[in-house]
């Protein structure tokens, strides 16, 4: 009888079912993993070593391009790390467009999540549903930055401007016949806010029809019950967080522990798992998409009644108005030392993170004193939640590594930077 | 936070038994510094005092402070004396700098327990840079050294894979340090004679845009409890 040896597979780098740029080297025993070596780097760009040559607001947009599902959680975790060096508050009123266009994100990313996961495991359906509802988020983000994606929104000191009173329209065009174009429309009639707040109203049903298609569906659970599970104490140790952490039944929240912002001001709750498997944290990640439309509608209504500054007056760190700067030569002084030089932030070091979609998003700031940062090291859930893989997937089938990877959440930009 | 963070200060320099002067506290944040002879010691009693609990590693980095403090330019005086060109050359910091801090490894600390943070800084000694590896106190730490040895050349002993983790099969050089030029030192094309993808030497000009200052005036005032750390 000839020996039998261990097969090594290769999974990627391009594969649908690897999210971006994973390659994985497989050593298989028949159709189990006998490990798993996921090589990475493949979309390395250094974005930590640019941004130290750089000055600090110009490195905003990059942070976008981490994890480019959920953008502006990014520049959160960035923006609060200058902060906190600074001595800086945001006023009330950009506390709350930040909280959330957070929570936005959060729907954005979960829904893009959702797709893909449930796509890789052979649901297509669930796909086409989960980007009809991206594409009106996105329009949000476009209606406040101009950018569908790379937003570059949040500024130290508040928020790039205010909520705008009109929510953009659809343009008449041959393409497109007239009921079409009124149906497009027919909620974009008012302000930004208007369009949230009627999304947050049909959102909830929306969210029941992913779960018709997959909560009880026997071929998602066949492919995620009893997959991938970690223990509280291990993923702890194995250094999870966000939901991953949660689906394995340990109650910790950034948002509510470490509170940042005006979260200790909003009502939520935060959903646990019991198993710790992908069907577990499947549950907790559609559960928050309910929480998140919950948190966006509330700031909703707060940010109707409280109209106020979004930015901090202080022009050495935001530009004066263009008005001002025409008339008053110490604004058109601040105006070009901002945007040649930049502001020095004080020497000292700081870490900084917030309950970004995907997990804890840390950034580590080193300041020397100069108007670039001496270290930047962007500290990304995903790295950490790849790193666990090999301890995941062992001893399951092949295809089981695709719900893993699809179960972590993993975006290329975020774990290569 | 300022007052949680001197409670701390006091009961990990009492558990891990360090000089109460290698506690810093900025921006309400404890960062404490051990010799590398100490390291995996203090880590583990970090990790399993009943008072302390740090049972996440958060985040691993290395830091290089090679060139720390030095600006391109020196505006307070002469400044108008010849004038200033836009562009600065970059200038590019001698690898022969080596000094005993040059690169220090940073570890972010969570306990779940006390919800509390924490920093750990401990410099690695010699040439190349080498410091004893955690991964037996908490095992993420194993791709973050691997990072951290990928971008900054610092070798953890002990640690059980010690490869090349973000750079290109084949990379030379360890680019997140500060002698490395951001431009890189080679470049790719394609080469219709050999038929296959060929290396140079890099072409472009590593030129600054914006130069490096440092201004002090726009501090602010230190909370209560604060030290200028770094």
């Amino acid at each position: 009888m000839p020996e039998i040896q261990n097969f090594t597979l290769n999974f990627g780098p391009q594969h649908p079912a690897a999210h971006g740029v994973l390659r994985l080297v497989l050593e298989m025993d028949g159709e189990v993993i006998e490990r798993a070596d996921p090589h990475i780097g493949l979309l390395h760009r250094a974005t930590e070593k640019l941004a130290e040559s750089k000055p600090y607001n110009q490195s905003i947009g990059y942070m976008d391009r981490l994890d480019y599902v959920s953008m502006m959680c990014n520049e959160h975790a960035y923006v609060l790390a200058m902060e906190k060096l600074l001595g800086l508050e945001a006023p009330i009123r950009a506390q709350y467009i930040r909280v959330m266009f957070d929570e936005i994100t959060r729907i954005l990313n979960h829904l893009m999540w959702l797709g893909a996961h449930a796509l890789d495991i052979g649901a297509m359906t669930v796909f086409l549903y989960a980007f009809r509802e991206r594409e009106d988020l996105l329009d949000c983000y476009e209606a406040v930055s101009g950018a569908r994606m790379h937003a570059t929104y949040y500024r130290p000191g508040g928020v790039y401007r205010d909520l705008p009173g009109q929510m953009p329209r659809y343009q008449s065009s041959e393409w497109r016949s007239d009921a079409d174009l009124s149906r497009l429309n027919e909620a974009r009639a008012g302000s930004l806010l208007d369009f949230i707040e009627s999304f947050t109203q049909r959102f909830p049903q929306r969210v029941d029809e992913y779960e018709t298609l997959l909560t009880d569906n026997r071929i998602w659970k066949q492919r995620t019950v009893g997959i991938g599970v970690v223990e509280p104490e291990r993923a702890i140790s194995l250094g999870f967080s966000g939901p991953m952490l949660r689906g394995s039944g340990v109650e910790w929240d950034l948002r509510r522990k470490q509170p940042y912002e005006v979260y200790p001001d909003v009502d939520f709750d935060i959903p646990v798992g019991v198993n710790g498997d992908c069907y577990d944290r499947y549950l907790v990640r559609i559960e928050e998409l309910r929480q998140s439309n919950w948190i966006v509608s509330q700031c909703v209504d707060w940010l109707r009644r409280n109209p106020g500054p979004v930015m901090t007056a202080d022009y050495k760190l935001s530009p004066p108005s263009r008005e001002e700067m025409k008339g008053d030569m110490e604004a058109m002084i601040h105006h070009f030392k901002l945007f040649t030089e930049g502001f020095c932030i004080p020497e000292g070091e700081t870490y900084a993170a917030v309950e970004a979609p995907k997990g804890e998003f840390g950034i580590y700031l080193v300041s020397d004193g100069a108007n670039k940062p001496y270290r930047l090291k962007i500290r990304a859930p995903g790295f950490v939640h790849l790193s666990a893989m090999d301890e995941m997937v062992r001893g399951h089938m092949l295809a089981d590594v695709v719900a893993v990877i699809g179960t972590q959440d993993i975006v290329f930009g975020e774990v290569d930077r | 936070m300022a007052a949680d963070s001197v409670v701390l200060a006091d009961l990990v320099t009492e558990s891990i038994g360090c000089d109460p002067e290698a506690c810093r506290t900025h921006a309400g944040q404890l960062t404490v510094e051990v010799g590398t002879e100490r390291l995996v010691e203090a880590c583990r009693i970090l990790r399993d005092d009943a008072r302390l609990r740090f049972a996440q590693l958060v985040d691993l980095c290395a830091v290089d402070y090679l060139g720390y403090g030095e600006a391109d330019w020196e505006t307070s005086e002469s400044a108008s004396g010849a004038g200033f060109s836009r562009g600065v050359r970059e200038r590019r910091p001698h690898g022969e700098a080596q000094t005993a801090r040059r690169f220090a490894l940073v570890y972010q600390l969570l306990s779940h327990e006390h919800n509390r943070r924490m920093r750990l800084r401990s410099f690695a000694v010699g040439d190349p840079p080498r410091i004893p590896s955690v991964v037996d106190v908490w095992p993420n730490a194993n791709w973050f050294e691997r990072e951290a040895f990928d971008l900054f050349g610092v070798l953890f002993e002990g640690h059980p894979d010690l490869r090349r983790i973000l750079t290109d099969y084949g990379f030379i050089g360890h680019p997140f340090r500060k002698d490395f030029p951001l431009s890189g030192e080679v470049e790719m094309r394609y080469d219709p004679e050999k038929r296959r993808v060929v290396y140079e030497p890099v072409s472009i000009e590593a030129r600054t845009l914006v130069p490096r200052v440092i201004r002090r005036e726009t501090g602010r005032p230190l909370a209560p409890g604060d030290d200028n750390g770094a």
